[in-house]
């Protein structure tokens, strides 16, 4: 009872710190940039976004909105022509003298912080949250997020095995890149109670059939995109060098949703259990005794 | 006589009837665009900034968007259009070649692999200060890159105070490989964002265009536009062949250096803004070709009209047809371009009369 109290009352007191904070007009908000898109429509604020740019494609609604292509590649014009109160951007959005012709235009433009992480995805729910005026709606966010991410913690506590995965980001069977160190697919790996078969460079590098064989993974994580534009799990196993992995060798291939794993959006929480699920078939009593053979 | 009269007047009507297309071009590309704006309120906007007062009523914004955005733009694809193309049809005529375009001396493929260096480098350098230096380090890049690779050419076919086109033809062959593979390894080092950023740079946009840019390079477009039209006569002359030329009193030589000097500059500056826009080189000068003939004293002036008018046309097609988002200029003047250039040919081929220069 006095801690539910005490609960009550900090986040009286944090909203109204944050409410120190100008909050923007928030009528027609445009969302450039996947996670912006998803957190805008989690706090509760869809309703206000009158646009969005080709990475928003969740949830279903979001699509439904005009689409201003590449946010690497804006439109000035195009973007104006939405008559937004309020633009807020995944940093990367550019090219940055768009962005100072939509500032010029007296268009409030905000760049939000991305970094793959628990703290990272909090901080910009926060962010987005105090500008929209929200901030109720992103501490509940934020609990239901961290009640996904302990239980994706318990499980992992429960996991016996730390397997080696390799992350394939496919675009067709000609463009096939492995994530090594310092990517959001190791970022998601790691927390999932895994470890990423390479560790060599920095980034994403194109896969050479040897140097796959070489990391031998047990596992192989994919975009579901990714893994339908080289002709699903038949097609990877054609490519070569994958059948000589164990992850090959056994069909232990995992694929999810580009959002949904790589976003660091609202279902972090959901992505990091799913996949914690996926990558330690241990946890599921029936389906470990049935892949063992 | 009556034959020189008659050509004459053709190429004064086919001349006024593209200043009219590019008249026209100019309009329906200041009316229209993601955002409405009525001409009338065009007109009222523009008359605004010279201190006039029109009876049409427009909202602030409306005239930030037409001012900030599009009025720039405007200018830099007129600027970008006519310099290609000019460069093209001087191009054409050095080499006494329909397929010369000024990618062949290596401009094209040295400002690519400079500006690829930047994408992909210049933040790893540079760190924190690439985004401030960014917006002015990839153009500045791209135009030396053009401009050294381009001198690189011309150092290499010229022994003795004598360039050989031929020589220039096959050296620029080399440097555009070398610069190929440069532009590859920096591809296999770049990240995902990168590398869509280098996708979309050869692919073209005037969608960058502000008034700093355009005070950059404008002089550098316009001042080769300008000039072109003085090459005009000694390329007439080269027509007939090097040495015809130079038994009728042409410095060769100097022209050489200065269809080299101006192709360079010109596209360097062009290449820095817009990145790659193919097409209008190549096609533009063989549209006029076959309206008005081989006469450079025309083709010239003409080709500066003309690409103008396709660049602004291009664009305009880029902007509006996905509004709110926008197309990369190079798909549409490729797409335009290509079956043309195709049709051109087998057109050619039909009547079995080849090119003629």
């Amino acid at each position: 009872m006095m801690r539910s109290a005490a609960l009550l009352l900090a986040s009286c007191l944090l909203a109204f710190a944050a409410h120190a904070q100008p909050t923007a007009d928030t009528s027609r908000i445009v969302t450039l940039g996947g996670s912006v898109t998803e957190i805008v429509y989690a706090l509760g604020a869809g309703s206000h976004v009158v646009g969005v740019d080709a990475s928003s494609l969740y949830p279903e609604a979001a699509t439904e909105k005009p689409s201003v292509g590449y946010f690497r590649r804006l439109p000035a014009e195009g973007v104006l022509s939405l008559d937004p109160s309020l633009v807020l951007a995944l940093e990367g959005t550019g090219p940055p003298t768009v962005l100072d012709q939509l500032r010029s235009a007296g268009v409030r433009t905000e760049l939000i912080e991305n970094e793959p992480t628990v703290e990272g995805t909090t901080r910009k729910i926060r962010r987005i949250a105090g500008l929209l005026g929200r901030e109720a709606q992103a501490d509940s966010l934020i609990q239901e997020m961290e009640a996904a991410l302990a239980e994706a913690r318990s499980l992992r506590q429960r996991a016996t095995s730390s397997p080696r995965v390799l992350f394939i980001y496919a675009r067709g069977s000609g463009t096939m890149n492995v994530a090594g160190t310092g990517t959001s697919a190791e970022a998601m790996i790691e927390l999932a109670g895994a470890k990423n078969a390479v560790s060599g460079f920095e980034g994403f590098k194109p896969m050479s059939a040897e140097a796959v064989a070489s990391a031998e993974p047990e596992v192989i994580l994919m975009l579901t995109r990714g893994l339908e534009s080289i002709g699903g799990v038949d097609g990877l196993l054609e490519q070569p060098g994958i059948t000589l992995t164990p992850a090959g060798e056994n069909q232990r291939i995992v694929a999810m949703d580009d959002l949904l794993l790589l976003g660091f959006g609202p279902r972090l929480g959901t992505a990091v259990k799913q996949l914690t699920e996926k990558l330690h078939p241990e946890l599921d009593p029936a389906s470990s005794s049935a892949s063992r053979q | 006589m009556s034959m020189r009269v008659q050509h004459q007047r053709r190429a004064r009507l086919v001349l006024g009837g593209l200043v009219a297309l590019l008249l026209g071009a100019v309009g329906a590309s200041l009316a229209l665009g993601a955002v409405t704006i009525t001409p009338g309120q065009v007109l009222a906007i523009l008359g605004e900034q010279v201190g006039l007062a029109l009876p049409w009523a427009y909202e602030t914004r409306q005239e930030l968007v037409l001012t900030v955005i599009r009025l720039p733009r405007v200018l830099l694809a007129i600027s970008v259009g006519g310099g290609l193309a000019v460069s093209g049809a001087v191009m054409q005529g050095l080499f006494r070649n329909p397929l010369a375009d000024p990618g062949l001396i290596g401009v094209s493929s040295g400002a690519s692999l400079a500006a690829v260096v930047t994408i992909v480098l210049g933040s790893t350098v540079l760190g924190a200060w690439s985004d401030t230096l960014g917006a002015f380090l990839l153009p500045a890049a791209a135009f030396a890159g053009g401009v050294v690779a381009t001198l690189v050419v011309y150092r290499l076919a010229t022994r003795n105070g004598q360039t050989s086109v031929t020589t220039m033809l096959l050296a620029g062959i080399a440097i555009n490989a070398l610069a190929g593979a440069g532009t590859g390894l920096m591809i296999f080092i770049a990240d995902d964002d990168q590398l869509r950023d280098l996708t979309f740079w050869t692919l073209g946009s005037l969608g960058g265009a502000t008034w700093t840019q355009l005070a950059v390079v404008g002089p550098c477009l316009l001042g080769g536009m300008l000039a072109a039209p003085l090459l005009a006569r000694p390329l007439n002359a080269l027509l007939l062949g090097e040495s015809e030329a130079r038994h009728l009193g042409i410095r060769t030589e100097r022209v050489k250096r200065l269809v080299v000097l101006l192709a360079a500059g010109v596209v360097g500056a062009a290449v820095a803004v817009s990145g790659i826009i193919g097409f209008v080189g190549l096609v533009v000068p063989h549209l006029l070709r076959l309206a008005v003939g081989p006469d450079h004293r025309v083709l010239i002036p003409g080709s500066a009209i003309l690409g103008s008018t396709l660049l602004l046309g291009a664009d305009l097609l880029a902007r509006t047809i996905v509004a709110p988002a926008e197309l990369p200029i190079g798909i549409v003047t490729a797409l335009v371009g290509a079956p043309f250039f195709l049709w051109l040919l087998l057109r050619d081929r039909q009547r079995g009369v080849g090119y003629s220069f």
